[in-house]
């Protein structure tokens, strides 16, 4: 069945006249994925790779029945955007957005909470249910449908562990990239939560790095769930102190360090790889039993 | 990014929370005339990094000598490998008791969460559990008078200093959203004369809401001119200590190329993710600031899914054209335009590798080849 992308995933882009929407929509598009509207104020009745285009949110949900958006949106504006989508009634959102505001961030969760809807991101590549759909701006290439789910944090890593798998034979059933900032919408421990209650995901691959205390977290259900995990974690030669290319990557009074999450994974009966191309040996073992 | 002590007071001032009347300077001689003029009071070192009080950045004076000889001894100092860039002269308050009271965006909970303890002056990360309350806002409703209360009452105010204390926390939240904080903290907060005074500041505002600050906050935190150079190119850069420049795109994998390198016996020199959808002049001023950096091998590690590997071997190409490149480069190509990119190096000449693996191996290798530092 996959999580969150399923067959019923019918996509809005907000801001598809942008060259970031335009380009991923036709990505998205060559995928399979159905997107049925575009939204860009001032912009409506017109068309982008056949895709029609509507001045706001409310219009594309009513005439096209969109319930998943995905923000193509300059940062200070993706609050505006975000919160558009919900009020007209769309039940995922994906942010793909870099910077957005962390007071911003703040204000799209707790209305997110209130009306029941899914967020993803921001600063995330996205969601993708291999050979149904994805959401995001990873490369069509690398994925396989088949048993694995994976759930990061961050984006081409994630890219080279699913090529790692899939060029060891195992597909996946669904990809979830969390979001590289310090306020983000899915946890860890969520996804993970679906992915082990997924008919479809017999092993889950998390892929995690330093900084803040998701992995921390994650492990609590970890240690619950009867799938095996096999987890990589990156950053383990990063110095305190230093922000490691996300918002999110720093460790800080010795807090959210590389062995502080492998620990706490070990003991929760995750695998831990030490590099990238063991994810697959320990996964098509951990499978077998 | 940080605030200092002064720059945050300032704030607290204008936003109508007390604090002791000081002045801040940036060199000696101005501080002179006021020392003069105080006669006592408290030397305090302006600098980011915590803990400069055990460090001997905060001294008490009694006459204007002595405290022109502490003035001077501190601007000298280097703290945790930050140099003190100026000083806060206050007066010296009577204090009767030091509280704790902050205010932060906990990632865990996605909400602005409210910290206070009657443990103040010391490290709130060393304050048992029992003893600070923790109360989380929504940012929906933000700061009202019953969160006073409750803080408070915590706290053990009441009476005319509970009532100051619900009007400075709501005042701190309203400094907390004006400037966009990750973190406004006061500790301690000390009763002296029966007035809640914040006796010192910490702040932390968040870079991603720079355009909401009001007024101008100058830049503080100090960058290396590598760091300021990577900055304007528009890649992410951490100076490390070893010998191998690295360039990827992404964080997560760039992190884990230097834990390869370390993996297989190698040190990095630098962090530098280039992001995705670089493009080719980009890539090539930062592949010539890695050069600048005279390590001993490079290598690059693009998992192309917005960048492009044409684009990448692109931007090699054309340095290569350019300048002599004379420190060995590794280059690990894969993803969107692989074939074209790996044959554009193939006819320069240059070769390629798909395995990460091997990429990695190959520039441990030749920069132990390349000598020993």
């Amino acid at each position: 069945m996959a999580i969150i992308i399923t067959e019923e995933t019918r996509i809005v882009v907000q801001g598809i006249t942008g060259n970031q929407g335009r380009f991923h929509t036709g990505k998205m598009l060559e995928y399979g994925s159905k997107v049925v509207a575009g939204v860009s104020p001032g912009k409506g009745g017109t068309e982008v790779l056949g895709v029609p285009v509507f001045n706001t949110v409310q219009e594309a949900v009513k005439i096209t029945g969109a319930n998943t958006s995905i923000l193509f949106i300059p940062a200070p504006f993706v609050l505006d955007a975000a919160l558009e989508a919900m009020e007209a009634g769309i039940k995922t959102i994906v942010i793909i957005s870099e910077h957005v505001p962390l007071h911003d961030a703040l204000k799209i969760m707790r209305v997110a909470q209130a009306y029941g809807v899914t967020v993803v991101g921001p600063n995330t590549f996205g969601v993708i249910s291999p050979g149904i759909a994805k959401v995001g701006i990873m490369p069509n290439t690398i994925y396989q449908k088949g048993p694995v789910g994976i759930v990061a944090r961050s984006g081409t890593l994630s890219y080279q562990i699913a090529y790692e798998l899939t060029r060891a034979g195992l597909g996946q059933s669904t990809v979830v990239g969390l979001g590289g900032d310090r306020v983000v919408g899915l946890s860890l421990a969520e996804v993970i939560l679906s992915l082990a209650r997924d008919d479809e995901t017999q092993g889950i691959v998390v892929v995690g790095e330093i900084g803040g205390t998701a992995e921390e977290e994650a492990a609590e259900v970890i240690r619950h769930i009867n799938k095996p995990v096999v987890a990589f974690i990156a950053g383990k030669t990063a110095p305190p102190g230093k922000r490691m290319g996300h918002a999110g990557a720093i460790i800080e009074r010795g807090r959210g360090t590389y062995q502080s999450k492998i620990d706490a994974l070990w003991n929760a009966g995750a695998l831990i790889a030490e590099v990238p191309w063991e994810v697959p040996v320990l996964m098509k073992s951990a499978l077998v039993k | 990014m940080k605030l200092f002590e002064y720059q945050v007071k300032k704030i607290m001032r204008e936003f109508g929370i007390l604090v002791p009347q000081g002045e801040v300077f940036f060199d000696l001689e101005q501080a002179k005339n006021h020392l003069e003029k105080v006669g006592e009071g408290v030397v305090k070192a302006q600098v980011l990094t915590g803990g400069r009080g055990k460090a001997g950045g905060v001294k008490i004076f009694s006459n204007p000598a002595e405290g022109f000889k502490l003035a001077e001894a501190i601007l000298k100092m280097t703290i945790k490998g930050e140099r003190v860039r100026a000083i806060l002269i206050e007066e010296k308050i009577p204090i009767e008791q030091e509280l704790y009271l902050s205010i932060f965006v906990d990632g865990r909970i996605k909400k602005p969460v409210i910290i206070a303890s009657k443990a103040g002056g010391v490290d709130i990360e060393d304050v048992p559990e029992e003893e600070i309350l923790k109360l989380p806002v929504d940012p929906l409703i933000g700061v009202r008078n019953y969160h006073g209360n409750i803080v408070a009452q915590k706290l053990g105010l009441s009476g005319d200093l509970g009532k100051q204390l619900t009007a400075l926390l709501i005042n701190l939240y309203r400094i907390f959203e004006t400037y966009q904080a990750e973190l406004v903290e006061i500790n301690p907060l000390v009763i002296s004369r029966e007035k809640l005074i914040a006796a010192d500041g910490k702040m932390t505002v968040d870079d991603d809401a720079r355009f909401r600050w009001p007024g101008d906050l100058p830049f503080n935190e100090e960058k290396t001119p590598l760091e300021k150079r990577a900055e304007e190119i528009g890649v992410s850069f951490v100076e490390l200590d070893g010998n191998i420049a690295v360039m990827a795109n992404g964080a997560g994998i760039t992190m884990a190329t230097l834990d390869l390198i370390a993996y297989f016996g190698g040190r990095p020199k630098n962090f530098m993710d280039a992001g995705g959808g670089a493009n080719a002049e980009q890539m090539a001023k930062a592949l010539d600031l890695l050069i600048s950096t005279n390590p001993r091998a490079i290598l690059i590690n693009i998992f192309g899914g917005i960048t492009r590997c044409d684009e990448v071997a692109k931007a090699y190409l054309t340095v290569k054209q350019q300048r002599e490149i004379t420190v060995p480069v590794v280059i690990r190509l894969v993803g969107t335009n692989e074939d074209i990119g790996v044959k554009m190096l193939q006819e320069a000449g240059v070769e390629s590798f798909s395995s990460l693996r091997e990429a990695v191996i190959k520039a441990v290798e030749l920069a132990r080849v390349g000598g020993d530092n």
